[in-house]
């Protein structure tokens, strides 16, 4: 799996320094290479995205120290797989770095200390390794300390490296960033300078980026850790919106900036922004009061014990309690001439019951995953003991029912859905191969042919990934294989399947449209005597599907110009003011306890496939009691999450001023937003008393007005997700992940609501409650691309530009524009009081070229951005 | 014009044509211990020595060569793959290395022009650099593994003395093939460096990678799009994959480089994966029809062929591919973009 690596700012990992890491020196001086290379690992295991390697030691041979390192990490893949900064103030040292390393590094630094001519011939070396460089802002009269100094050597090194031909994109400058609050009041203003002059190069010097060395900022607060971790994030909150995209940090060692203590964070920041000439005396003060720590947890238990160990087994799994499951598989063993009986017997009845209550619909599916829990356990206990049997054949004998591979189609990363139908299989005797999220198609069809399986299972949760099942289809076809494959997720549909997905693949093509249907789809493919049958009723629906979309008379499209003469004409007296604070805004560490005031159950309850509305559906006379059990675990867990702080809600907020042209939303900063219009022909049109064509431009007055947008992500999830999956608790793991979309889609209501009463404020004076908010009681709207109203998922790197959502939020995008971490929401934002949701709808040609011409793309591309709107 | 401007120029018409195998085409003509030898007086066997036979059987690979072309090559590949110090040590031969070179680069760069005059269609040779049986990125001892064979300054020195003389025999690019580590092509694309400063002229590169797994790895472990990330600075004109396996396994790794890479695209599969008997048996239509897809869509420039490929290979590719539109060689965004063995891209 090949994660998502573009973003924006990028941590540049420093433990690997012989003078950033005491630790790291010892290792070196000792001569303890191995141990080093632990080092190396451990930082990129801690993300970070390139490390930097310095050996600058007075009593090293640094060229030594520094080849033998590089060598080393280059013949470990999970170190090896990141980018190297070659980092030395001696260039022979960097040199013979740059001899080991086989990608593209980073080489730190060059400057013009010793004059043009050095700088150049350094420069050179570099372009002919292809290293990216890092520049020191440094001439030969030293290094360059205010913000003009910055800002003249950095651009004067520029012109002379352009002028050589070095790439402008693989130029890095280090603009310097000194110790500030040392007691000189020349030092005060350091921080600002530095911040300034990345903002004035940005202007100057067109592809170049800009990076920094923290741990200089904070020099004069040695030995005090909180607050130099403080300086260096109230810094960086600064130094990133102004344009530093890189920096030498210890990720691990920096506060989120809103959980920094308020005094200490607003006495940080009037050191670092010298907002007043008393501010280092303040934090010097403040500084000797730092010290803090916390953190609490336990558990509980119960009874039922004193029943046989085969009825307390086939309890624990219809119950789905986990507590006591290996203790008694063990008893059970003991009492069986054979472990294997354990299954066969006990464990597989107490699943036939599981099955049958499932199956007829008494049991629902949170309990059948949590009952898959139980028996994972079970069997996880047995395997070594069936194993260590040498006279007998447990293949043949636990013999599945059949094996399919399971899959998150290339470029998409959402995976509850089909975690959910894996367990299910897998507690009806199928075996599941789970291949992950972001699979590529080879991977998929050589795991096919390698296992053997029966048949393959793809999952999709973004439109895009439509495309890329017709394309695993096409490549199965290709490959000359027949087995059936299963097409399932939140936005495939069976005529999709039936139109773009069947006529691929000449093998069977099922849609399953919930995971309840998945075991009977596996089992009918499977049946000797029941699967042509099946398959040729699936085909038959197809074809009736295909025949009358042919037959179709579908509705009228209007042209794209009278479309928009039909357009939305906004009422001016609703425009909304000016927002209070435009601008960024981020938000490192939204209060997860606040957040969950804000969660919507009823789509929780769905994704368990639970269907009715919260709170409702708790006393549901069908499935009330597993609803209110669900509930139940499902705040247990929050209470834990919350109490552990095991998520972490990042999120940025943009209020920006724009004006419109066209269907483009225009920003003043020259962003433009295209927009679709709905082009389905009205019964009637607007100015007969009808519809408009709505197109979400319209809601903004071509002579100047606002526009927001957001991001949202909730971070922290892998680490349980791992924890879980190792203890077999999918349970735990499918309910983990739901509450991380439910508080993605709960923060992207909270931060609508701070956006509409505080940070634009036009509705200021709003109170409306949960239920209120989710029944979208307020004035503007949110629409996300990808949705009806704005279907294209390719503004997403847009929008995330705009709100630099990588750097703010931790959220990146996949090729195909999923967001990643996957509990995540990002949408725009309209104030006008007539905003409302609408979908686009179908689109013809006209609107699709006229569309890739103001995306500046080629039709093609458009066409297939559009894809699930076009015919 | 510079050959780098002819042989873009010619790209923009069509789907230009390589050459394929010399070892195979050797081996068919079963020639003896005499035929190789010669009368250099070595103190060691030859047989096997096929670089050396540009001085004792130019007429061997004249006749290859010249097939070739009659097969509708563009672009033809001089027979010098072990044609460097490090690998002629083998054969006692490395005192030769220039002789052979020089050779091999005139025999090629005579037919070119031959041909070239008489029908007017530019011909192109690129002098073959291999990547000698040493890795400048993996130790071959397990118990050490920051042990290097060889260094990345001696490699540069081997490199640059074959590279030179393969410009002094007329050859114009210098094609760095069979990349299996990333290193060594790094120190190929130094030794070309240096050469041009020595020349005080251009001396354009083709670098062609190969993979050694189905991933899309090659043997230092780099992806397709971090090898072309770590190879873009020596602004190749061409870049591409040899060898690897056959046409079918290296499809999805052309799309991938297809789609980032904004230089011309060359690719030269093998004749498919080798039989039980090491033979490779893929029949020439059967080679065409595969390459002929990634033409259909857009994906290559040049296509030509590897291991076991023959001049009817190359004839069956050059009429599959005849009335093909080339690749559009795409503009991409500048953007910092480096590798580990994986690609990290700075937007």
């Amino acid at each position: 799996m090949t994660q998502p690596s573009s973003s924006r700012f990028i941590n540049i990992g420093e433990r690997t320094n012989v003078t950033g890491s005491a630790a790291f020196k010892k290792l070196i001086m000792a001569g303890d290479y191995a141990a080093a290379v632990e080092v190396a690992r451990q930082q990129v295991e801690n993300g970070a995205q390139v490390i930097d390697v310095n050996m600058d030691e007075g009593l090293l041979d640094a060229v030594h120290a520094m080849t033998t390192f590089l060598k080393l990490i280059a013949a470990e893949p999970d170190i090896a797989r990141v980018p190297v900064m070659i980092d030395s103030s001696k260039f022979e040292v960097i040199e013979a770095g740059l001899k080991c390393v086989s990608g593209k590094p980073i080489v730190n630094s060059i400057s013009m200390k010793e004059g043009e001519e050095a700088f150049l011939q350094h420069a050179r070396i570099c372009m002919d390794y292809g290293a990216a460089v890092v520049v020191m802002a440094f001439d030969e009269t030293g290094q360059a300390d205010t913000r003009e100094r910055k800002t003249q050597i950095c651009k004067r090194a520029y012109d002379l490296l352009v002028g050589i031909g070095f790439p402008p994109e693989d130029i890095i400058f280090d603009p310097n960033i000194f110790a500030v609050a040392t007691g000189i009041e020349e030092h005060n203003n350091y921080g600002v300078d530095f911040i300034e002059a990345v903002k004035d190069l940005r202007a100057l010097c067109p592809h170049a980026h800009y990076s920094g060395g923290l741990s200089n900022l904070s020099f004069s607060f040695r030995g005090n850790e909180p607050v130099r971790r403080a300086m260096h994030s109230v810094f960086l909150y600064h130094a990133i919106p102004a344009g530093l995209d890189m920096a030498i940090v210890n990720a691990g060692q920096l506060d989120v900036y809103d959980q920094i203590d308020p005094a200490l964070r607003d006495a940080c920041e009037d050191v670092i922004l010298n907002r007043d000439p008393d501010a280092t005396e303040r934090l010097i003060t403040l500084a000797e009061s730092f010290k803090g720590k916390s953190v609490a947890d336990e558990k509980a238990a119960e009874e039922w014990r004193g029943w046989a160990v085969e009825k307390r087994l086939e309890h624990a799994l219809v119950k789905g309690i986990d507590a006591y499951v290996v203790e008694d598989t063990e008893e059970a063993r003991q009492h069986a001439t054979r472990p294997i009986e354990v299954i066969e017997g006990p464990l597989m009845d107490g699943m036939n019951v599981v099955g049958d209550l499932f199956g007829s619909g008494k049991m629902f599916l949170p309990q059948v995953v949590k009952s898959a829990r139980v028996m994972k356990k079970a069997v996880a206990h047995l395997i070594p003991f069936i194993e260590a049997e040498k006279d007998l054949l447990p293949e043949a004998e636990r013999k599945a029912k059949g094996k399919i591979i399971m899959a998150t189609v290339k470029g998409d990363v959402h995976d509850i859905g089909k975690n959910i139908v894996g367990v299910v299989l897998q507690c009806n005797g199928y075996e599941v191969i789970d291949l992950g999220v972001m699979v590529p198609w080879p991977t998929i069809l050589q795991s096919a042919n390698d296992n053997k399986v029966d048949m393959i299972g793809l999952s999709g949760l973004i439109t895009p990934s439509l495309d890329e099942m017709v394309t695993v289809a096409e490549e199965m076809q290709r490959a000359g294989m027949t087995m059936p494959l299963l097409i399932g997720g939140a936005t495939t549909s069976k005529v999709h399947t039936a139109l773009k997905i069947d006529p691929a693949y000449e093998g069977p093509v099922i849609h399953v449209l919930d995971a309840s249907r998945a075991v009977g789809v596996a089992s009918k493919l499977l049946s000797d005597t029941q699967r042509d049958e099946y398959v040729a009723e699936v085909e038959d629906e197809y074809i009736a599907v295909r025949d009358a979309r042919a037959g179709r008379t579908t509705s009228e499209l209007l042209p794209l110009a009278e479309a928009r003469a039909n357009g939305f004409v906004i009422d001016p007296s609703e425009k909304p003011d000016a927002p209070a604070r435009p601008g960024l805004h981020v938000f490192d560490d939204w209060s997860l306890e606040h957040l969950r005031r804000f969660i919507d159950w009823t789509p929780f309850f769905r994704a368990w496939e639970l269907h009715g509305n919260y709170p409702a559906i708790l006393t549901d006379a069908v499935v009330g009691e597993t609803a209110t059990q669900l509930f139940a675990d499902a705040n247990a867990m929050l209470d834990q999450i919350i109490a552990e702080k095991w998520l972490t809600a990042r999120g940025v907020a943009g209020l920006w001023p724009c004006g419109r042209d066209g269907d483009d939303v225009v920003l003043d900063n020259g962003t433009r937003l295209p927009m679709l219009r709905q082009q389905v022909k009205k019964s009637r049109a607007k100015k007969d008393g009808g519809r408009a064509n709505m197109c979400l431009a319209d809601f903004i007055d071509p002579s100047g007005d606002w526009i927001g947008g957001f991001a949202v992500g909730i971070h922290g999830i892998d680490e349980h997700s791992a924890r879980f999956l190792a203890d077999k608790d999918d349970f735990s793991d499918i309910l983990l992940k739901a509450l991380a979309d439910r508080f993605a889609e709960a923060f992207a209501e909270a931060l609508h609501q701070h956006v509409r009463t505080t940070l634009w404020g036009y509705a200021a004076g709003e109170q409306l409650d949960n239920a209120a908010l989710i029944r979208e009681q307020y004035r503007g709207i949110r629409p996300a691309p990808g949705y009806p109203a704005c279907p294209d998922h390719s503004l997403k790197p847009i929008l995330f530009d705009l709100l630099d959502a990588p750097a703010n939020v931790g959220l990146t995008l996949t090729e195909s524009f999923a967001m990643w971490p996957t509990a995540a929401v990002s949408g725009f934002y309209f104030g006008h009081g007539q905003a409302e949701y609408f979908g686009v709808a179908r689109v013809g040609p006209d609107q699709v070229e006229d569309y890739a011409q103001r995306r500046g793309v080629d039709l093609a591309t458009a066409e297939r951005w559009l894809r699930p709107n076009l015919d | 014009m510079s050959k780098r401007e002819q042989l873009l120029a010619a790209a923009q018409d069509r789907v230009l044509i390589f050459d394929g195998a010399f070892g195979t085409q050797i081996q068919l003509r079963k020639l003896t211990e005499e035929d190789y030898a010669g009368t250099l007086g070595l103190p060691a066997d030859q047989k096997g020595n096929n670089d050396i036979l540009a001085l004792t059987r130019p007429d061997v690979l004249s006749d290859i060569t010249r097939a070739y072309f009659e097969a509708g090559s563009d672009v033809v590949s001089t027979n010098t793959f072990s044609a460097n110090r490090i690998s002629q040590a083998d054969y006692a031969a490395e005192d030769l290395v220039r002789e052979i070179n020089v050779a091999s680069g005139r025999l090629a760069r005579a037919l070119a022009d031959e041909y070239a005059a008489k029908d007017g269609r530019p011909r192109f040779v690129a002098g073959a650099i291999g990547p000698t049986n040493k890795t400048l990125s993996l130790s071959p001892d397990v118990e050490d593994p920051g042990y290097r064979e060889i260094t990345f300054d001696f490699l540069v020195d081997v490199y640059l003395e074959q590279a030179r003389a393969l410009v002094e025999g007329g050859v114009d690019f210098i094609l760095i093939e069979t990349v299996f580590d990333t290193l060594n092509a790094k120190a190929g694309i130094m030794a070309v460096k240096q050469l041009e400063r020595e020349l005080g002229r251009a001396v354009p590169v083709m670098i062609s990678m190969t993979l050694t797994d189905l991933s899309g790895r090659n043997l230092s472990g780099h992806t397709v799009e971090a090898f072309w990330y770590a190879v873009r600075h020596a602004k190749p004109v061409t870049i591409g994959l040899n060898c690897s396996f056959g046409a079918e396994q290296l499809r999805p790794h052309v799309k991938v480089l297809s789609q980032i890479a904004d230089t011309l695209l060359m690719i030269y599969p093998n004749a498919g994966l080798p039989n039980e008997l090491g033979e490779y048996d893929e029949l020439p239509d059967t080679t065409a029809g595969l390459v002929r897809d990634w033409a259909d869509h857009g994906q290559v420039n040049i296509l030509g062929g590897c291991c076991g490929s023959s001049p009817a290979h190359i004839a069956a590719i050059a009429k599959a591919v005849a009335n093909s539109a080339p690749r559009t060689v795409p503009a991409p965004e500048p953007a910092m973009k480096l590798a580990g063995l994986e690609a990290f891209i700075a937007a």
